[in-house]
């Protein structure tokens, strides 16, 4: 089990509060991504779930019993660093066992369960050496095992792929995902890439400046968000505003439009402009578009076939079905 | 470009030795009668079998050892102290630091005159606050006094390359611990004191360094009297009070044989010690 519900939980740190008054649920079992801007508090919220912090006001509830006075070993949850935090003069046998170790397992049983841990994550090979000599994949699985055989009700990982390359980044984000499958367990997962949020998510929680402002699933999220921050936080590369005349004439303060939903035409149609430049990714190509007289610079997405020279004159069709109207506070109307 | 420094750092290092080596294989007396030829090594034997080596040598052991022992274990309990967040933090810290920047004859005297003194001193008045008998510290606990002094100046080098070695430790891997149900205790012993491994063993062998030749304390206490009389101050004798120089040359040999041994022991079971835990 692992259900885990917050209840107007605050935190301040002196007199700035970094986490607004918030309620979230986090089912049992789910994937559920914290996603934001550098410094909006994602690691202060999960840390505070995890009980490494203190709450400022507020309750959290682990599978319905309250928690927020436990300590952290009491919880039930492992936690992945950032940094991993392994224990660098131990080696990767007795950093997996020290969970073990610590609640007074006895020896056999703790071998059988590192060692299968150990199979899982491909480690039988590592088990002798220390942290130092280990890539850095190969620490953040030995993160993952030491949190693995501890049997939590929920893991708690903080930005676990920020320390690694971008190829390697991609196979762990994938070993997380199967993993998740695998157990069952409730994962909670915080990032500031907005990609890994889409790719790895049962549900992604959005946060800016202390406050959640949206929770959904992935596609939710990107069909339907609900403000200007989601609007232009998820989906690479961002969305379109547009602000002003053309806005006012949909009946909004300001429109968003995803650069997939504008299309180019040969004729004369909505909007004409300057392609300032290319980039090609083979499969799609990104044109960034100048003077179209309704935004500074329109993203939008072109067949990867054709090829578009700089300067080249474009003409542009919004897709009206897919508009995104926002009022004047930024909310979706 | 390196040889010119290398060669000034051996004959700085080489220039004594060499004196004393030479020294030691002669009868030297300066008041009587200077330069008496070579004597192979009949300093040598005399030194040794002089009724008051082996006590030497042994109080040297002695006052390195427990002066070690106290100022590493309260060394590493000062630092932990001093790593909490509190109040007045920097005052505190530039106070723990203070003794070591007394020189050794002010601190001897200073604990001799204002501390010790059997009559004025300041724990004789606190003996006597509790009605009891004050002690004569020098005399009675000589050794024991000469060990506080002693630790009390080098306490602080001790806390301070601690303190540091305890700030370098990633706050991450208490707070894994912490996770993974460690305790106070166990996160002491299982993370913390294996971190302070590398810290403890470099103030270990400095201090071992340093602690072989003190001198001043000694002289301006006990001037080597009750039992407190170390290899150092055996050579300083024979020296200048006995006027011998080749005898005191073969016990600065000896001394520095005793370095060594001490040293290479020391890093044996350090080394064996930070082996063990990290395997
Ligand atoms: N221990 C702390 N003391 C004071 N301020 C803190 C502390 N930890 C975090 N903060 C502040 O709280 C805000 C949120 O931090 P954090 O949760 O780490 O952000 P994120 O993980 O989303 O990048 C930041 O402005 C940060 O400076
Ligand atoms: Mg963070």
């Amino acid at each position: 089990m692992g259900f885990i519900e917050l209840k107007q939980v605050t935190k301040n740190f002196g007199d700035l509060q970094v986490i607004k008054p918030l309620d979230l649920e986090i089912k049992d079992g789910e994937f559920t991504v914290f996603v934001g801007p550098s410094g909006c508090g994602k690691s202060t919220l999960l840390r505070l779930i995890a009980g490494l912090e203190d709450l400022t006001s507020g309750s959290i509830q682990i599978d319905g019993r309250e928690a927020s006075q436990d300590a952290p070993a009491k919880r039930g949850l492992a936690m992945v660093f950032q940094s991993y935090a392994l224990y660098p003069h131990m080696n990767v046998y007795k950093n997996i066992a020290f969970p073990l170790k610590m609640v007074g397992m006895d020896k056999d049983a703790i071998d059988k369960k590192v060692r299968k841990a150990a199979e899982v994550l491909n480690l039988n090979d590592y088990l002798e050496r220390k942290p130092a000599q280990l890539s850095g994949g190969q620490r953040q699985r030995v993160a993952i095992g030491r949190a693995i055989v501890r049997e939590p009700s929920a893991f708690l990982f903080d930005e676990p792929l920020s320390n690694l390359d971008a190829a390697l980044r991609v196979g762990m984000r994938l070993e997380i995902s199967e993993l998740h499958k695998r157990l069952n367990t409730t994962m909670i997962y915080v990032t500031h890439d907005q990609v890994e949020a889409m790719t790895m998510a049962d549900r992604i929680v959005v946060m800016n400046h202390g406050v959640i402002e949206q929770v959904g699933t992935p596609l939710e999220l990107y069909r339907n968000p609900k403000n200007l921050f989601v609007a232009g936080f998820i989906g690479s590369p961002k969305m379109n505003f547009i602000e002003g005349s053309w806005a006012q004439a949909q009946g909004a303060h300001s429109v968003g439009i995803r650069p997939e939903h504008i299309s180019i035409t040969a004729e004369q149609s909505e909007w004409k402009g300057v392609v300032k430049m290319a980039e090609s990714l083979g499969s799609d190509t990104f044109l960034h578009i100048q003077d179209s007289g309704v935004a500074e610079t329109l993203t939008v997405r072109a067949d990867g076939e054709k090829s578009f020279n700089r300067g080249q004159e474009v003409f542009l069709k919004p897709k009206k079905e897919s508009l995104h109207l926002f009022n004047e506070k930024g909310e979706r109307q | 470009m390196m040889a010119p420094a290398v060669i000034l750092l051996l004959g700085w290092m080489l220039a004594p030795l060499t004196t004393t080596l030479y020294f030691s294989f002669k009868k030297y007396l300066p008041l009587r009668g200077g330069d008496l030829g070579w004597v192979g090594f009949d300093n040598y034997v005399r030194f040794v079998t002089s009724s008051s080596f082996w006590p030497s040598v042994y109080t040297t052991l002695i006052i390195v050892g427990f002066v070690l022992a106290i100022t590493v274990i309260f060394g590493v309990l000062l630092a932990l102290l001093l790593d909490q967040p509190m109040w007045g933090q920097g005052i505190v810290r530039i106070l723990v630091i203070a003794p070591f920047f007394v020189m050794p004859t002010v601190s001897g005297l200073v604990w001799k005159n204002m501390f010790m003194d059997p009559i004025n001193g300041i724990l004789a008045h606190l003996w006597r606050f509790f009605g009891l008998q004050p002690l004569e510290w020098l005399s009675q606990f000589s050794m024991g006094s000469i060990i506080l002094i002693v630790s009390w100046q080098w306490l602080p080098f001790a806390t301070l390359i601690l303190l540091t070695a305890i700030q370098s430790l990633d706050r991450e891997q208490l707070e894994a611990a912490e996770m993974d149900g460690a305790n106070n205790t166990k996160r002491f012993g299982y993370i913390i004191l294996p971190h302070l491994s590398r810290a403890i063993t470099i103030v270990i062998l400095i201090q071992t360094i340093f602690l072989l030749s003190i001198f001043a304390e000694i002289f301006v206490t006990t001037a080597g009297a009750f039992g407190t009389k170390t290899l150092t101050y055996l050579i300083f004798q024979r020296v200048l009070e006995s006027q011998n120089i080749g005898l005191g040359s073969a016990g600065g040999v000896y001394a520095i044989i005793l370095a060594n041994i001490v040293a290479i022991f020391l890093m044996r079971i350090v080394g064996k010690s930070l082996d063990a835990k990290e395997s």
